[in-house]
């Protein structure tokens, strides 16, 4: 099979962000990075997929030079080979045009099953894995928490505030992947050795122009300092006053 | 704006409280609404137009391709931000092939739509502009909900090109409340010293009847709690009216999902946890003592109430 795992360099979750002067997005240079959340999750089930049906697992990013720390970690936990659609620009993407040069690749590459994670932790919009399905044409499952594929075809459930959905769908399929779904390897030193040998291949990306502009990014307001107003047991008349009273949510 | 296509979740013949408020932001943005739902156009929403789409709606790959169909001459199609709007808004603007806006908070026109959204989870805001056609979902509890009866209904056969097909439906146990939709949420994490301890936490979520047991990351991972009731960057963002941090220190990663809550309540044995600078209002104390004594207190305040 060909499967191909999409991940993303993001900013690690410790990052406490600081607007540029022009106030349009963060200051890159001060942020430390990490791969996604949610693609070590992806990355783990392209893996896994391989591992129980065969074929050759490639990691896609759209992403700077420099995310090929992120791919070869990827690499080191068992994905074959790298591809990084070389953007210095990626963080200020949005969702479509990452979305679309994805696709191109995709189908370039003739992939059986992608796999996203189901939301990057820099922007939080979900919104690349449907939109990459959409643009392929293929089917897709969002938030799956367990999937199972044979031959051609595949079920995967998905969890909704509701309760558990189950879909049936045939490949190609994109599934975007949720907390639960696996429980990520860890990278052992073998595993990071042979990495070194693995090729990773930049290309340049088919850059669809952009039809969203950032009018400024700004850090929430501070919340007010907090209040003490009592230790143990006995502070609980003080805590239901104050919450009747003062903030009046009861 | 001349004409907004919002997507109506309906339960039973009632739209969702969160599609009637993107319906009042479509509304206060002067735009012609044309509401469209899944099932029977037998439901009370402000439209212009309300059109149902009947038969088989499994899909959500065929849904979208009807919503996209349907959104040819508007300007916006809004959703709701559920797990559900979610899924499909996606899939619209690519069909459209225009920009998607995920979980606003806020929405305005000034020659073009303007979108007010978190990133980094709730870490950074940001202002984006879309220079065309726009497919944005709003987060609940930040927009005005609309009443009202829609001036014509309609109903349509739902397309039957379908991809990926919904099989089956587990509710959610015992009807429980999710922690994106409570009011109230009560959250506990490591200080609960052991998985037996959250009926504490149970018992206080019952004693309110409408809050949601939450818990932090490390509890979840440690297979305490499952992980549809993590708060925090990687499970929920949540902005209830009260929230409770009960053995939760206040890692980054927690306050991130949480900050946004309108009051916050802590309770922490260590004085010096990084909750009690966010926290409204602290208690300091072992939570095993306190939670029995707040949970009666709570029933004593909402029984007089």
């Amino acid at each position: 099979m060909n499967i191909v795992a999409c991940i993303k360099r993001v900013p690690a979750t410790e990052t406490q962000p600081k607007p540029v002067p022009d106030g349009k997005g963060l200051d890159h240079s001060l942020v430390q990075y990490m791969l996604s959340f949610y693609d070590e999750i992806a990355n783990e089930e392209a893996i896994r997929t391989k591992e129980a049906h065969g074929g050759e697992v490639t990691v896609l990013t759209l992403g700077p030079a420099d995310a090929s720390k992120e791919v070869r970690d990827c690499l080191a936990r068992g994905a074959d080979k790298g591809i990084i659609l070389t953007d210095p620009e990626w963080h200020a993407r949005d969702s479509r045009t990452t979305a679309k040069a994805l696709a191109a690749k995709i189908t370039e590459l003739g992939a059986d099953i992608a796999f996203c994670g189901r939301v990057a932790t820099d922007h939080d919009n979900a919104a690349v894995g449907p939109m990459l399905a959409t643009y392929l044409g293929w089917a897709c499952v969002t938030d799956v928490i367990e999937l199972n594929i044979e031959g051609t075809t595949g079920t995967a459930k998905r969890e909704t505030e509701h309760g558990i959905q189950t879909y049936s769908f045939n490949l190609p399929a994109v599934i975007t992947c949720q907390k639960g779904l696996n429980e990520p390897r860890y990278a052992g030193l073998k595993g990071i050795m042979a990495a070194k040998k693995k090729p990773i291949d930049e290309a340049a990306p088919e850059l669809a122009s952009a039809t969203s502009e950032v009018l400024d990014a700004t850090l929430p307001p501070a919340r007010p300092a907090g209040r003490i107003i009592g230790e143990g047991p006995g502070a609980v008349t003080a805590l239901l006053e104050a919450l009747r009273t003062e903030a009046k949510v009861l | 704006m001349s004409k907004i296509l919002v997507f109506i979740e309906q339960q039973g013949g009632v739209a969702s409280g969160a599609s009637r408020e993107a319906i009042g932001a479509a509304a206060s943005l002067g735009a012609e609404v044309l509401a469209v739902t899944l099932g029977d156009a037998n439901l009370s929403v402000p439209a212009t137009n309300l059109i149902a789409l009947t038969g088989d709606t499994f899909s959500p790959d065929a849904v979208a391709a009807d919503l996209a169909g349907l959104a040819a001459d508007c300007d916006a199609v809004f959703f709701a931000s559920t797990g559900y709007g979610r899924d499909l808004a996606p899939r619209v603007a690519a069909l459209l092939d225009c920009a998607i806006f995920s979980d606003c908070t806020a929405v305005a026109d000034d020659g073009g739509l303007v979108f007010t959204r978190p990133a980094l989870a709730g870490k950074l805001i940001t202002r984006l502009k879309s220079s065309g056609k726009a497919v944005a979902t709003l987060r609940r509890n930040n927009f005005q909900p609309a009443e009202g009866e829609a001036a014509a209904k309609e109903e349509r056969p739902a397309s039957a090109d379908m991809k990926a097909i919904l099989t089956e439906i587990t509710a959610a146990a015992g009807g429980k409340l999710d922690v994106s939709e409570a009011p109230i949420i009560v959250s506990g994490g490591r200080g609960m010293k052991e998985p037996e301890n959250f009926k504490l936490i149970e018992d206080l979520a019952a004693a309110f009847g409408n809050a949601a047991v939450g818990a932090s990351r490390a509890v979840v991972d440690a297979g305490w709690r499952p992980h549809s009731e993590q708060v925090g960057q990687t499970g929920k963002t949540v902005s209830p009216q009260l929230y409770f941090a009960i053995g939760i220190s206040g890692a980054i990663q927690h306050v991130a999902g949480m900050k946004t809550s309108k009051v916050i309540v802590a309770i922490n044995k260590d004085p010096d946890a990084a909750i009690f600078k966010l926290a409204d209002y602290g208690i300091v104390g072992d939570a095993m003592e306190i939670l029995p004594v707040l949970t009666e207190a709570v029933k004593g305040a909402l029984a007089g109430a």
